[in-house]
């Protein structure tokens, strides 16, 4: 049973993933995309890791993606045009990939694994504490610091990108809700005691 | 016989698959009925009789209607995606669906109980909006991208809010099952035990964050009829637009049971004597069901930025000082225990 779901969640991840970089259409790129990262959530259950399966849901296809997809529909590119612009650039294109393969190559022929690291990989995940609980003694107790700071910079980065980008136009009317919330009822309305049963 | 159900893998998914139609077609007749209730009650508070035709009282509309919708014809524009445009509806009315996987009717009566099956709620219901966002885009036309365009951002506004209401009710539990949540909630004095009273004005928010998040009016705007026409589903007819209308109402049912779940104490009964069970479940429900017809029939619909306001301004500050606060009176067992009701751990 979790064989079958196993491949079929594989099979959507690298389907998705394959579908990303070929799709004409940037729009599909990005649906494709969101079934890649469903998919590895599928899998991170498999593996016992719900939360971080939920998380990655939410996080990215629940937030990330939708913002994503927001601005390649919004993009108004003409793809046969990037296309053709596209095969001048494929000899650097595939000089890179060639570099990178190579780095990859020499990383994994080096690679030399720890013993204790291989018991690790095979310890049974323990059954008494989910591992939300586990999570978040990790986060919150032993690395409490860390996690905090890690929260502050992407605060500090939030409002950096808001602070660049909010421009307060003057030359526009505004809506001021609490002036029109305000407002005396007396002078914007007529109230009419209406009987039930009967209408106006 | 009973072998086959649970070593078989054949047995197995056989099983899943009974259980799940044991909920999505009691489901899915419940909801024809919820429908007719939905525009009876609107009819009635504007002075007219309703849908009243079809069986006796009308009863039979929602199914008149369903018959309807799936023998018209299937419209697709011209210039329209047609692959996304077909799948936005079956999106959308399979992730309405698949999120009652985790929702208990009674204790055990779950199909999967999981430990993370708020944040599963959660998951999928910030996934609802690709249906919505796909539809707008694929029907290749202004109004539906506009409506598709309001749609989603109203929904990622309000489920920031709708996250950090449920932290609170995650913090006095300690634990993300709804079981857990609703048996936290048992107690000797009936309904004074239940989540509405620790988490007063949080239950409030939670039901007009739930109002935003359904695109329900008062905040319907991605539908806006006077301006929009109908939003991302003016160019959808028959099946499709069948599909779209019973998500979003299967949706409106599951904030109902989430609201009942979390802060009215699921299947418990309200009276300490009562035995407790699905029958309460039902019930509460379909009150808050019948709060939901109410304010869609007294309530004018919000203007756009009077809604991102109260999104952002408002509900999202005073959620976030309503989790710090609920922290601290769990932490400190304030009112001996008010809000610390920790299942597992502590």
């Amino acid at each position: 049973m979790s064989v079958f779901a196993f491949y079929l969640f594989a099979i959507g991840a690298i389907a998705g993933g394959f579908f990303t970089v070929v799709s004409r259409q940037p729009v599909h790129s990005v649906l494709w995309l969101i079934l890649a990262f469903i998919s590895s959530a599928g899998l991170f259950v498999l593996l016992g890791a719900e939360f971080v399966a939920m998380l990655l849901v939410i996080v990215y296809v629940g937030a990330v993606m939708v913002l994503f997809l927001f601005v390649v529909m919004m993009l108004d590119v003409d793809f046969a045009e990037l296309k053709a612009e596209m095969a001048k650039y494929m000899p650097l294109a595939i000089l890179i990939g060639l570099v990178i393969l190579m780095q990859f190559v020499m990383a994994y022929g080096a690679w030399q694994s720890n013993a204790a690291a291989e018991t690790l990989r095979t310890q049974v995940i323990p059954t008494d504490r989910h591992n939300t609980e586990a999570l978040g003694l990790i986060l919150y107790d032993q690395y409490f610091l860390l996690f905090q700071l890690a929260g502050l910079i992407l605060l500090v980065a939030m409002i950096g990108a808001i602070v660049l980008t909010l421009r307060h136009r003057t030359d526009i009317k505004r809506q001021s809700p609490v002036a029109q919330m305000m407002r005396d009822p007396a002078k914007a309305m007529e109230l009419r005691d209406v009987k039930p049963g009967q209408g106006l | 016989m009973a072998d086959f159900f649970t070593s078989n893998p054949l047995g197995i998914a056989l099983l899943i698959l009974g259980q799940i139609l044991l909920i999505v077609i009691p489901l899915l007749v419940a909801l024809a009925f919820l429908l007719y209730a939905d525009r009876k009650v609107w009819a009635a508070v504007q002075l007219r009789r309703g849908p009243n035709v079809v069986g006796v009282f009308g009863l039979m509309q929602s199914f008149a209607d369903f018959l309807k919708y799936i023998t018209k014809e299937v419209v697709i524009p011209a210039g329209s995606d047609r692959f996304v445009f077909l799948m936005a509806p079956v999106i959308a009315f399979v992730l309405s669906m698949i999120a009652w996987a985790v929702i208990p009717f009674n204790d055990g009566w779950i199909l999967s109980d999981v430990n993370v099956a708020v944040l599963y709620i959660f998951a999928v219901s910030s996934l609802e909006v690709y249906g919505i966002i796909m539809g707008g885009w694929a029907s290749n036309s202004k109004y539906p991208f506009l409506g598709s365009l309001r749609s989603a951002a109203q929904m990622i506004s309000y489920e920031v809010s709708i996250g950090l209401i449920i932290i609170g009710v995650i913090i006095s539990t300690g634990s993300m099952n709804f079981g857990d949540i609703v048996k936290a909630q048992d107690g000797a004095y009936g309904l004074l035990n239940w989540y509405w009273l620790p988490h007063f004005p949080m239950v409030f928010l939670f039901f007009i964050s739930a109002l935003a998040e359904t695109n329900r009016p008062p905040f319907d705007l991605p539908e806006a009829e006077s301006e929009l026409v109908a939003g991302y589903q003016v160019e959808y007819s028959s099946t499709p637009f069948l599909l779209f209308m019973i998500g979003e109402y299967v949706a409106i049912v599951l904030m109902c049971a989430l609201v009942s779940l979390l802060f009215f104490g699921g299947w418990l009964s309200p009276i300490p004597g009562l035995p407790d069970g699905f029958l309460w479940m039902a019930l509460k429900i379909i009150a808050v069901f019948f709060l939901f017809a109410m304010v869609k029939a007294v309530v004018p619909r919000y203007r756009y930025d009077q809604l991102m306001r109260l999104g952002w301004k408002v509900f999202l500050p005073f959620s976030l000082v309503w989790v710090v606060f609920v922290s601290f009176a769990a932490k400190f067992e304030i009112l001996g225990g008010f809000w610390t009701r920790w299942m597992i751990g502590g």
